[in-house]
């Protein structure tokens, strides 16, 4: 993992003396709340429905032990006991004082952490592949180029005030974990046909009102220029991005107005004039940083484990989860663990003190002191003995976060909706709640499969539904929450936007609704068809009929 | 309003006569004042390479924030500086809060137009770091400079 040195100690430090002295300003009236705003929205602090929410960075999404106990210090500490993990590998805090802000980032900088560019129309936290270090597809890790993108974009004085919020995600699999394809840009590493590892870059994808999937600009970067290729279109895109209307100022409207050839050609043109201007890093400072992400210490294990076979043969609960929830690591003898944050009739993401805690001492324990928050609000061991994996189970059992359901119908990301946030237009998590429960019944999910459903609470899409293979999208229809069905989305490698399935309908019709579809899928599927292919060999049509034949009838 | 000239970390009022003003359009429009050299008034939507070729005659370029979270200056004072190879004076004028001072500092802005009653505030931010990541139009050294200098003495 990253360690901080003295300058990134300084700079996170300084920052924190900063917000001190603003929100000291705020509370002795100094400044006014309008004032305030544009402050605090730089350190992550939102004002939601009931109070304040701090989001907090987990760059790229590891965390340590350490680390993570810090969280749950400050979720007992200053907030009500818990933190929700989300979709962009941050943690949300709903219920903080803001005369206690400044301490808690105190608290965050001790462990080298920050909610540093959080929020505001800057560059965002870097996501990346949660299995990265650990999967067996992947080219090198990821993570190196996301410090070098953390370091680099943290208080870039150009590009602090962006026509709009800027993410960029990092992906080095052929199985696209990071959503690399919805994100302005994506860059993926790969390995050419002459064998060099380089960027596949791409740009202006994203949800929200307008989803795209985002556009090649370039087919292969080599990785020194990194930093140069980033610099050229972040400078084309603040120069030229729209201002006038926040719903069209993400970059991804500019690409799409242009089209994406003379958007390249601008980028390749300022590109060309600052190339070897000294914005790239180099060679030292690339493999400082690499270094600090050299593989753990592993053992030298054969593939199998007898310890975990006979376990799984005599425990089925445990056989199960070991089969949903634990995938296949490039180290012989070991495994990756999900811990799914997706319990039956709790919050998705949502996580408590105590939880972390347990979860913090499991990592230490048994996977090198590592931990991942994932992109659909889950966590994850990535370096996990199979000889532990019982031992695990049963730790994890006795913190009630061994639920079995990664990937499957009841692991859902949703958005705060409703309850927290002031623009939704409906919940979403109780629909979430509701749908979990009507596939709860012994096998029901397991036959069902992979199936990915997404749930916003308004056109914002902060719960992706563009991609779910089924979203739901909360609208307002004449002062009521309705819901509005999109299928067919995917934010993985076979990227594609979800298809609006027809009218909106009430939160009881959407459960059943839901249900029907699965039913249809379930009666028509192939061998070994995932719902999301059933759908795109099937079409749009019948599984609308599946939706609304019934509704009209009932 | 005043303005406010960097010098060394400080700032102070404007001392020296103000070069004469002259907007984008009357430059275009071939108007050319009396005097020796302007300060060229630029809107942060035009493309500022089109006074390159006539840099020479400006000692002063006026880059313009409409409002804060309009950032487009910042892009301009930067392909002025490292690009255009300017090395007058650039002014910042419009919504300038101190809150920005380190940005416009770092892009390239060597004065402000504000308050001189502001300037204790704007000082202080615009020391809020001491370290850097990322070289830009100033001559702070970026983090990783200082860290390859340090492992070479070692
Ligand atoms: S999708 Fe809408 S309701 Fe949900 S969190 Fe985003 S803005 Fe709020």
């Amino acid at each position: 993992m990253y360690r901080y040195d003295e300058f990134d100690e300084t700079i996170v430090r300084e920052r924190v003396k900063e917000f001190r002295g603003q929100v000291e300003r705020r509370l002795s009236g100094e400044i006014t709340e309008d004032q305030f705003k544009p402050l605090r929205l730089m350190n992550g602090l939102y004002l939601q429905l009931h109070a304040y929410m701090l989001r907090v960075a987990i760059p790229y999404g590891t965390l340590s032990s350490r680390q993570m106990r810090q969280l749950a210090f400050i979720a007992r500490e200053y907030d009500k006991g818990y933190g929700h993990m989300t979709t962009r590998q941050n943690i949300q805090y709903n219920w903080p004082a803001l005369v206690d802000t400044p301490a808690i980032l105190d608290a965050l900088a001790d462990v080298e952490m920050h909610a540093i560019q959080t929020s505001g129309n800057c560059i965002r936290n870097v996501t990346s592949d949660q299995y990265a270090g650990a999967a067996e597809d992947e080219v090198e890790d990821p993570r190196p180029w996301c410090e070098i993108i953390r370091q680099w974009s943290s208080f870039h004085p150009e590009f602090s005030f962006l026509p709009r919020k800027f993410k960029i995600a990092v992906t080095a699999s052929e199985h696209d974990r990071a959503a690399v394809k919805v994100h302005d840009i994506g860059l993926r590493l790969y390995k050419n046909s002459e064998g060099r590892t380089g960027f596949e870059v791409l740009v202006g994808g994203g949800l929200g009102r307008t989803p795209y999937i985002g556009h090649v600009i370039r087919d292969f970067l080599p990785k020194e220029h990194l930093l140069s290729y980033l610099e050229a279109i972040l400078r084309v895109y603040n120069l030229l991005g729209r201002r006038d209307n926040a719903y069209k100022a993400r970059i991804k409207i500019q690409v799409n107005a242009e089209g994406i050839d003379a958007f390249r050609g601008m980028v390749e043109e300022e590109w060309a004039r600052i190339k070897d201007s000294g914005v790239d890093l180099p060679r030292e400072e690339i493999e400082r940083i690499r270094r600090y992400f050299a593989p753990p210490p592993f053992e030298k294990l054969p593939r199998e484990s007898t310890a975990f076979n006979d376990a799984a043969a005599s425990d089925k609960g445990f056989a199960r989860w070991a089969r949903v929830n634990t995938v296949a690591h490039k180290q012989p003898g070991y495994a990756i663990v999900n811990i799914s944050l997706k319990p039956p009739g709790k919050p998705p993401g949502d996580i408590s003190d105590e939880q972390m805690e347990a979860a913090a001492h499991i990592a230490e324990r048994y996977s090198f002191d590592e931990l991942r928050v994932t992109h659909e609000q889950n966590i994850c061991l990535p370096h996990v003995k199979k000889d532990d994996l019982y031992a695990v189970y049963q730790s994890l059992q006795a913190a009630d976060l061994a639920t079995a359901n990664i990937g499957l119908a009841s692991d859902i990301i949703a958005c705060p909706g409703l309850d927290y946030c002031t623009l939704a237009n409906a919940r979403s998590i109780p629909i979430a709640e509701r749908i979990a429960e009507r596939f709860s019944a012994a096998g029901v999910e397991d036959d069902i499969g992979e199936l990915k459903i997404k749930i916003s609470g308004c056109i914002n899409a902060c719960g992706h539904h563009h991609v779910g293979h089924i979203g739901i999208l909360g609208v307002d229809k004449k002062g009521e929450e309705f819901y509005q069905i999109t299928l067919g989305g995917s934010g993985a490698e076979d990227a594609s936007i979800g298809e609006i399935a027809g009218r909106g309908l009430s939160s009881d019709e959407v459960i059943d609704a839901v249900e029907r579809l699965v039913d249809y899928y379930r009666a028509n599927r192939q061998d070994g068809e995932r719902f999301l292919d059933a759908y795109r060999r099937l079409g749009l049509d019948r599984f609308k009929e599946a939706i609304y034949a019934d509704a009209q009838a009932a | 309003m005043p303005t406010l000239k960097l010098r060394e970390g400080a700032l102070a009022p404007y001392k020296d006569a103000k070069p004469t003003e002259i907007s984008l359009q009357s430059w275009r429009d071939g108007v050319r004042p009396e005097g020796g050299r302007f300060a060229i008034v630029v809107p942060n939507d035009t493309d500022i390479r089109e006074i390159a070729p006539s840099l020479a005659s400006f000692s002063v370029v006026i880059l313009d924030f409409p409002k804060f979270r309009d950032g487009r200056a910042y892009s301009q004072a930067r392909i002025l500086r490292d690009q255009l190879g300017f090395k007058g004076e650039i002014r910042a004028r419009g919504d300038v809060l101190r809150d920005q001072a380190f940005f416009m500092a770092r892009a390239g802005f060597d004065a402000f137009e504000l308050e001189e009653s502001r300037i204790e505030g704007f000082t202080e931010a615009l020391r809020t770091f001491s370290q850097v990541y990322q070289p830009a139009a100033d001559d702070a050294v970026p983090a990783w400079r200082l860290r390859a200098a340090r492992a070479v003495a070692a």
